[in-house]
């Protein structure tokens, strides 16, 4: 898979749960139509803002709350190429990487800011900040994961596997 | 060197003759839950007609529509339907509907049993520790691996004891003693790892109160928070005919904790957990007049009969304050009915309470009781995260259902040791 993710950044803060990425109120609409209301709680533009590719960079504990999967799907939806935070609530770190969106670790985030061109590097465990010169130490994604994620996800690795 | 009750479960679920905390390994699943809103709707039932995979054991599967009850409108209903229609394709028996959130069911069915493995697609599924099961939230995509081949993989856990000592002062429920703990352990405190509730006091409660506070281990990131079982669990299940059929595990005296931490439950006040996070979490005395909209008491957290019987002690004979509603909506149509037999209902009635049917919708704001802009709420529920309940520009304050209950008779965030 791609070793590397290159994007612009989205910087928020900590604790971003799963009720401000996918507002309970609109988990009735498809993923599609819902993912407009994602994060508008505290961001209402982020749907038109975020362009494939861009990152989203946050503080402590991303993801906490709820089970819901659709907090993940939306943000792939929108094109959300990885996310990069201190650390991940549990249950969305493992829905993250079942529906196939890298989620990284890196202790430095605070240096990172909204616009910021950033290149992580999976393998080797490190974030280039491209419009700091900079670099942070981050966590490396095992090469089975990595692949998992390459294929678009848990399901599609299982349909890949039973072919196989 | 001793096992931790997550060990002890998780080794039992593997086949295992024994794990330690760290040991990635893959377990059987004893119970499968799914509910209406991150049920089959989402991937699972395409992704199963997809893979043309049928459900690994059907006994074992219970679906259960609850946030969506009843519908608001037309989508809600369309997702209950399309609930109801798959669980029936796929011959699942064990489906409910309209009878209340889905944890507080699957104890009252005997589904959550001491020793098992129990996932489902929500993620206050950790309610079921309380019974000594190793229960724990998953995801729609994981939930699909586990219908197809009966397990998944798990990290097992290291363990938080959090022990209490002491007897709870007239006034102060086991959701002060809940609020306490995440207010002192942190919102992430205890992500991927096991808490263990222990001691004098935690033995002492009811299995109602219990639930209520393993309920919440997951707003410190906990996997799962367990309690060891004993008569009470016992008893409780003997009464719907479970014997026998399962295995209790307990930690040992010399398990390895990664942190202990003792509380003493004399000292214990009413506790309230402010906006915007759980963890935010102050005595209701050191609390600066806080006006309210709404009072809720109910959901998987707060509307348990005992929750009900509190509530109507502090009620009973006053009103509840003009211009504020408290909306009650007991946490199963089993404790609706005993409520009612009991005239508890018709106490909170009395008062001024608008009695409602079992459900999620409130606590998570999908029907029956959202909030406007500038509203606030003090609720029993177990999240106040941003938006939860209705605006992004409203309140929610969680506390006990005493609390909620001498709050609706002020319209302010009361101490309830007030009314006594």
């Amino acid at each position: 898979m791609n070793k590397k993710i290159q994007g612009k950044v989205h910087k928020y803060q900590d604790n971003i749960n799963t009720d401000i990425i996918s507002p309970p109120q609109y988990m009735e609409l498809s993923i599609e139509d819902s993912a407009q209301y994602a994060m508008s709680a505290i961001d209402p533009d982020f749907y038109k803002k975020v362009k494939k590719g861009d990152i989203l960079v946050a503080g402590t504990n991303f993801g906490s709350g709820s089970s819901r999967e659709t907090s993940p799907l939306v943000l792939k939806y929108l094109g959300v190429g990885a996310i990069v935070a201190k650390f991940f609530a549990r249950i969305f770190y493992r829905n993250a990487i079942n529906v196939g969106i890298p989620v990284i670790e890196c202790e430095e985030v605070d240096k990172i800011a909204t616009g910021d061109e950033i290149s992580i590097n999976l393998e080797d465990g490190c974030i280039h900040n491209l419009t700091k010169g900079e670099s942070y130490p981050c966590s490396k994604i095992p090469p089975h994961i990595a692949e998992l994620i390459h294929v678009g996800g848990m399901y599609e690795y299982l349909k890949q596997q039973s072919k196989a | 060197m001793g096992k931790t009750m997550s060990e002890k479960i998780l080794a039992n679920a593997a086949g295992l003759a024994e794990t330690n905390a760290g040991d990635i390994l893959w377990t059987n699943v004893d119970k499968a839950m799914m509910d209406d809103i991150l049920g089959p709707r989402v991937q699972i039932a395409e992704k199963m007609e997809e893979l043309k995979a049928k459900v690994w054991d059907v006994n074992k599967t219970v679906i259960i529509s609850d946030h969506y009850t009843p519908p608001a409108n037309i989508k809600q209903a369309e997702i209950v339907k399309f609930t109801r229609d798959w669980a029936t394709k796929q011959n699942i028996n064990n489906y409910y509907e309209f009878v209340g959130p889905c944890h507080q069911a699957m104890v009252e069915n005997g589904f959550v049993l001491p020793g098992t493995i129990v996932l489902g697609t929500d993620s206050h599924t950790c309610m079921g520790g309380a019974m000594g099961a190793f229960a724990s939230g998953v995801g729609s995509t994981e939930m699909l691996g586990i219908l197809v081949t009966g397990k998944t993989w798990l990290r097992v856990p290291e363990t938080i004891q959090v022990s209490w000592q002491g007897k709870l002062a007239a006034g102060v429920m086991a959701k002060d003693i809940s609020l306490k703990i995440i207010g002192e352990i942190g919102h992430s405190g205890a992500t991927y790892k096991a808490v263990e509730y222990v001691g004098e006091t935690i033995k002492a409660l009811d299995l109602d109160e219990r639930l209520a506070i393993t309920n919440m281990a997951v707003e410190m990131g906990a996997k799962v928070g367990l309690m060891e079982p004993d008569e009470k669990v016992f008893d409780y299940l003997k009464l719907r005919g479970v014997e026998g059929s399962y295995v209790a595990f307990c930690s040992d005296n010399d398990a390895v904790y990664s942190k202990v931490c003792n509380f003493d439950a004399n000292d214990l006040v009413p506790q309230v957990a402010c906006p915007h996070e759980v963890d935010n979490v102050c005595d209701v005395t050191s609390l600066p007049d806080t006006p309210i909209h709404q009072a809720y008491l109910g959901s998987c957290t707060g509307g348990r009969y005992n929750d009900l019987v509190m509530a109507a002690k502090i009620l009973k004979g006053r009103k509840v304050c003009k211009g504020i509603r408290l909306l009650v909506s007991p946490a199963s149509q089993e404790i609706w009915q005993r409520a009612e037999a009991d005239g508890l209902l018709a106490i909170l009635a009395d008062a001024g309470a608008v009695i409602m049917a079992p459900t999620c919708g409130v606590c998570v704001g999908l029907h029956s009781g959202l909030l406007a802009e500038g509203e606030v709420c003090i609720s029993s529920s177990n999240r106040n995260f941003i938006g939860r309940m209705g605006s992004a520009k409203s309140e929610i304050y969680l506390a006990s259902p005493m609390t909620v209950a001498a709050s609706a008779i002020t319209g302010r965030i009361t101490d309830p040791r007030e009314f006594l």
